[in-house]
């Protein structure tokens, strides 16, 4: 009889911590909401106030919003849960070559990109390569490619979302959501917690357009980067408590907690040089995000742009470093479920999560839940908005509703403001777009972020060698540009289907990401119909490079 | 056309070239008994880099820049 008062005093404390974590996380929904319905008030009606904010954004507030989108879900949940199954490796190999690649491409294309889109009145990639290419069927050739790819890259925030959520609320409804696992019973399941999160993203977004985002991306990197860090002390202090369950200092901690961590975890024996040096590419990806692209345009000045390209390495190494200790710590017996071991791989998404719920009192946990809610929904805000901001721009006034008049005399884009019916139309694509990636989302579940993220940033980085060519080389042709998209099109699709996440380079054992051919080709492709065709005319290219 | 100096691509090249530590690949040390070698190399390599940008943008921001 003891066991069973016990047993449902247990139950009864489950599911008042579960609650409170519930009702935490929805307060946190809240005040994002209220920072959407503040920024509308500050909105102009016009679309070039929507979409880019009247480039009005200064360095402090421009930083907090390029960090907060490129840390997605993947930067705390991926990371911890990828360190658990392989180890420190993670760390070297996407997040320290992150800090210089990301802010080398700030500097060597987001400062350009800033400078010739204010001049020539761009809003979008499509925009900037029509101008610069004299050709108005870039369009065709870029926006599908560009939203096909950002749809995985929106799936990992809405898969990664509902994992999060889960198992970060378990305990809270046991009745209504039963579950095999004990580890998740009563949690808020992956369909309905991704389903608000997308809802709340969404409707700050629509009423705040990019002010809104940057506001919320800014209040957002504060929050995860702060509740990051205060995780990584409290699981560190649970985790390395003494034998006798008493916790010590926090040196002490870390050193109890990576007593009994296998040396696979801490060292890089099982990870290959060929693969460390490959994953050098997959940054560069950042170059060619359209909603990086985006954000860039919302810059005050070019002197904006030096305080994000100084503090990114530092800001990813504050965000990283706690995730990967913490993801290593769990790779030691007796941390987690004795059942997760036996596949780290499917269960590596639930890792942080559990460790989350298991390790601190449950308003931290809830705190801790908008923290990492946050990291996601700082990329799933400006991603939505780009997607918006392609249809209208790209598709919809370019072949569905003409512009009424180009106001800027240099530009063959123009300054197109025709006010609130584009803004309604970019929500109506916004909606089809997280539709489309909420029920593959719900489809996809059980998928490695991780995996999906990797897809997505090749793609990404396959079109690198044509913005920078953009930029810096006049020799480059729209039709250099287009057979070199078709190229990355036509070998993401073979590797994706034929090889899998890694290939062999032919005659030796070193393995490598599809990246690195990928990427390869489109750049050989480029240059070589780029010699054979014809260039813009001259006038353009003076207008970009002088004469 | 290039309008940036020459020190910030001999210091992205060097900073390449430091990411790949094989020294430490298979080395399990602890530095202060918590943090896996291969690891606190990356965070010292985190550091520079942040330290290299302050040098590259202040000292070395292109000059067509300055004016916008």
């Amino acid at each position: 009889m003891d066991f069973l008062a016990q047993a449902a005093a247990a139950d009864s404390d489950a599911f008042s911590d579960g609650m409170i974590r519930v009702f935490v996380i929805l307060i946190y929904f809240a005040i994002l909401l209220l920072l959407g319905g503040v920024a509308t008030t500050f909105l102009k009606k016009n679309n070039k106030d929507y979409l880019l904010a009247s480039h009005s954004i200064g360095p402090v507030l421009l930083l907090m919003s390029l960090f907060g989108t490129t840390m997605t879900s993947f930067a705390m949940v991926g990371s911890s849960g990828e360190a658990f199954v392989s180890g420190i490796g993670v760390y070297g190999k996407l997040a320290s070559i992150s800090g210089l690649i990301h802010s080398l491409c700030f500097f060597v294309i987001g400062t350009r990109i800033w400078k010739y889109g204010k001049k020539f009145g761009h809003t979008t990639q499509v925009d900037f390569f029509r101008d610069r290419l004299d050709s108005p069927r870039m369009g065709l050739f870029l926006f599908p490619v560009l939203v096909l790819l950002i749809i995985p890259y929106i799936l990992g925030g809405v898969i990664g979302s509902g994992t999060i959520i889960q198992s970060l609320t378990s305990g809270a409804f046991p009745e209504w959501f039963p579950h095999d696992q004990p580890a998740l019973k009563g949690g808020v399941p992956p369909y309905l917690g991704s389903l608000v999160v997308c809802l709340v993203v969404l409707i700050y977004v629509f009423f705040g357009g990019m002010r809104g985002t940057a506001w919320a991306n800014c209040f957002q990197t504060i929050v995860f980067m702060v509740l990051g860090v205060v995780t990584f002390y409290l699981i560190a202090i649970k985790l390395g408590s003494d034998a006798s369950g008493q916790s010590t200092d926090l040196l002490t901690s870390m050193q109890n907690a990576i007593k009994n961590v296998p040396t696979t975890h801490t060292t890089r024996s099982e990870m290959s040089h060929s693969m460390f040096i490959a994953y050098m590419l997959i940054p560069l990806s950042v170059g060619t995000f359209p909603h990086l692209f985006q954000h860039w345009l919302t810059a005050k000045n070019a002197a904006a742009f030096k305080l994000p390209i100084i503090m990114h390495p530092f800001f990813i190494m504050i965000v990283w470093v706690p995730c990967i200790m913490v993801g290593v710590w769990a790779s030691a017996p007796g941390v987690l479920p004795a059942e997760w071991y036996a596949n780290p791989s499917e269960n590596q998404n639930k890792v942080l999560g559990y460790l989350v719920t298991k390790h601190t009192t449950p308003v931290v946990g809830g705190l801790l839940a908008a923290g990492v809610l946050a990291a996601i929904m700082s990329s799933l805000d400006s991603q939505f908005l780009c997607v918006g901001t392609m249809f209208t721009n790209d598709i919809y006034r370019r072949f569905i509703k003409r512009p009424i008049g180009i106001t800027n005399p240099e530009s063959t884009n123009g300054d197109k403001s025709d006010g609130e019916p584009s803004v309604w139309v970019a929500r109506a694509f916004i909606i089809v777009i997280v539709a489309i990636s909420y029920v593959l989302g719900i489809v996809l579940v059980g998928k490695s972020i991780f995996s999906l993220s990797i897809w997505c940033f090749t793609g990404y980085t396959g079109l690198f060698p044509i913005i920078l060519a953009a930029l810096y080389w006049r020799g480059l042709t729209a039709a250099g540009a287009q057979a070199a998209i078709l190229t990355m099109i036509a070998t993401w699709c073979y590797f994706f289907f034929a090889t899998g996440d890694k290939l062999y380079v032919p005659g030796t054992d070193w393995d490598i990401l599809p990246v690195v051919p990928i990427t390869v080709a489109t750049t050989i492709v480029m240059i070589a119909v780029s010699l054979l065709t014809r260039k813009p005319s001259e006038h353009t290219l003076s207008r970009y490079f002088g004469s | 056309m290039n309008p940036f100096n020459k020190w910030i691509w001999l210091a992205i090249a060097g900073l390449l070239l430091l990411h790949h530590d094989f020294w430490f690949w298979e080395n399990d040390y602890l530095v202060g008994g918590f943090m896996p070698i291969g690891l606190a190399y990356h965070v010292v390599y985190s550091i520079v880099v942040t330290i290299t940008w302050v040098i590259l943008t202040f000292k070395f921001w292109p000059q067509d820049l300055i004016q916008e």
